[in-house]
């Protein structure tokens, strides 16, 4: 690979990692109560930095980063435009772009509309779905990308990669679940029900892609990732809600109450994506016909 | 191709579904009261009949958790040590604190003019001053603030209109009114989350807040038999039949338990 290209993946990790941030930060906001705690958009108070005090530390901070990774998102697009020579992949920068945009546009509406629930919802999926398309392009401009796919010849395989497709579908759906809990706008209990759903659907898909592929690095590496990433959800997904229980009678947000939760919302965005990832995984590796194979091999498998 | 377009329309529904539930959560319940209907106005009797009562407590008191406002120097600074939560405050003769009592059903049929003098509502040391109070449907509300730092005023309404107005240290009083009853509307301020008053907003002017003796009194009642709610924002709501002779004083005692 040359410089260029390595740089402009680094660029893109970088990208993600603050997406993640961004998605931690924005989730801190709603577990400090301090949506709102800034009136006005797109200023502050009327200014572009308002005194950074109480709820507005987080909201404002908030905005701060979702303005830097807005900045960053417009460097890769037009990085990717000139100098990719994929077309989907200079497609993909430009939808990068006006996903956060419109996903700013959606951050103003809930300020100026005192949180509406189904923006609020909104706003939580398409900064998970947003989050998965960095990751997305960290992969596809990696090393490893640019090596060709190490094709499986399918066994018994040709009706499964369709099933695979729904894992990020029904992870999207458990998003907006536990959004709609967070916004009180939908009771626990069809979260609670969606996790086991979800928890299911990855054991059913990584399981069985780990069976048929034991020996395929890419495959085994994102399934055990997705594995570990769901059980690391499930858990934080009760320590939050345990720990919600035991401070209810508490006059504020507590600490240990909000960690749990943000780390929650930050462990969601990461199965959302490592979701995308193994689809786009079994894709290239796994799919007869893939259009990009620059050389084939046949790993056998037992 | 047709179960993947259903997948789509059931994860849009899903999404839809989410956006437009309505609210079961630990948070005010959406409360449906019948709005009274057009009735001469009539000035509350003088020296009518009277209920009064307390609100006892049973069971493990409450612990009162320290607010930490550490957060914001300009409400720590206010206080020699961090003031006590006041979510559910068991006072030391065994009763309970910021009950909102009010009369739930068996009043005449007749409107009662809001008064003309506001409710008002204290921004000081960082806490709402009362955290439970009561108002009248079309009276004025007037939030003040007496901090040396900014405030969000931010009600939570279900059926009342939502709003939400920052106020300046020692700025100008926000006047409001609530248009519709209402049991109860949670205020907030967003920038320090601690703070919550809950408005009890009734068409009536027959309610009232437990105090520091858990004692309540609502005074100048026609003659009747009325049913009694006593809300706290931890504990389930009660009710009581009361009845009352012209002139008469009932007693009436709620008892919560922990």
């Amino acid at each position: 690979m040359d410089s260029h290209t390595i740089w402009l993946h680094r660029y893109s990790l970088l990208l993600a990692c603050m997406t993640l941030f961004l998605v931690v930060a924005g989730g801190t906001v709603t577990s400090k109560e301090a949506g709102l705690s800034v009136p006005d958009w797109p200023l502050s108070y009327g200014q572009i930095m308002p005194k950074m005090k109480g709820g507005i530390f987080y909201e404002h901070g908030h905005r701060m980063v979702a303005t830097t990774v807005g900045f960053m998102t417009i460097v890769i697009a037009v990085w990717l435009w000139r100098s990719d020579p994929r077309a989907w992949m200079r497609w993909l920068g430009l939808a990068a772009l006006a996903g956060v945009i419109v996903q700013g546009v959606l951050g103003g509406i809930t300020v100026l509309f005192l949180l509406p629930k189904p923006v609020s919802i909104s706003h939580a999926c398409l900064a998970e779905l947003f989050f998965s398309t960095t990751c997305a392009i960290a992969l596809f401009t990696s090393p490893g990308w640019k090596r060709a796919p190490v094709i499986i010849e399918p066994q018994g395989w040709s009706s499964r990669p369709s099933s695979i497709l729904w894992l990020p579908v029904a992870v999207l759906a458990q998003v907006a679940l536990g959004a709609a809990f967070r916004h009180k706008a939908l009771d626990l209990v069809y979260h609670v029900l969606g996790a086991a759903a979800v928890t299911g659907l990855v054991l059913h898909a990584c399981i069985t892609l780990l069976m048929h592929f034991p020996r395929h690095e890419a495959l085994r590496r994102t399934a055990f990732s997705l594995i570990a990433i769901t059980f690391a959800q499930v858990f934080l997904g009760v320590a939050a809600y345990m720990s919600r229980v035991a401070t209810a009678g508490d006059p504020q947000p507590m600490p240990v109450m909000v960690l749990f939760t943000v780390a929650h919302v930050a462990m969601g965005a990461l199965t959302m994506a490592f979701s995308v990832l193994l689809v786009i995984q079994v894709h290239r590796h796994a799919c007869p016909g893939n259009p990009e194979p620059l050389r084939v091999e046949y790993a056998s498998h037992a | 191709m047709i179960r993947k377009i259903l997948f789509v329309c059931f994860l849009i529904a899903v999404m839809i579904l989410a956006g437009c539930g309505g609210s079961t959560t630990t948070e005010t319940k959406k409360e449906e009261l019948k709005q009274p209907t057009a009735a001469p106005a009539v000035a509350p009797e003088p020296g009518g009949a009277a209920i009064e009562g307390k609100v006892a407590f049973v069971g493990a008191k409450p612990a009162r958790t320290p607010v930490s406002m550490d957060a914001t120097p300009q409400c720590s600074r206010q206080h020699s040590s961090p003031p006590l939560s006041e979510v559910a405050i068991v006072n030391d003769n065994g009763t309970l604190k910021n009950v909102f009592v009010y009369v739930k059903a068996g009043l005449p049929n007749q409107t009662w003019p809001a008064p003309k003098g506001p409710v008002t509502i204290d921004q000081s040391g960082c806490m709402y001053k009362p955290h439970v109070t009561g108002v009248m449907v079309g009276q004025n509300v007037e939030f003040l603030n007496n901090d040396p730092t900014n405030h969000n005023v931010h009600p939570l309404p279900m059926v009342n209109r939502e709003w939400n107005q920052s106020q300046a240290p020692k700025g100008d009083p926000i006047i409001r009114t609530f248009d519709k009853e209402e049991i109860m509307v949670p205020i907030k301020c967003n920038l320090h989350p601690w703070m919550r008053v809950y408005v009890g907003v009734v068409s009536h002017p027959f309610f009232a807040v437990s105090g520091d003796d858990g004692a309540f009194a609502i005074k100048g009642l026609p003659a009747g038999e009325y049913t009694l709610e006593a809300w706290h924002e931890r504990f389930p709501k009660q009710e009581l039949k009361v009845k009352v002779d012209a002139a008469g004083v009932a007693k009436a005692e709620f008892t919560f338990k922990g």
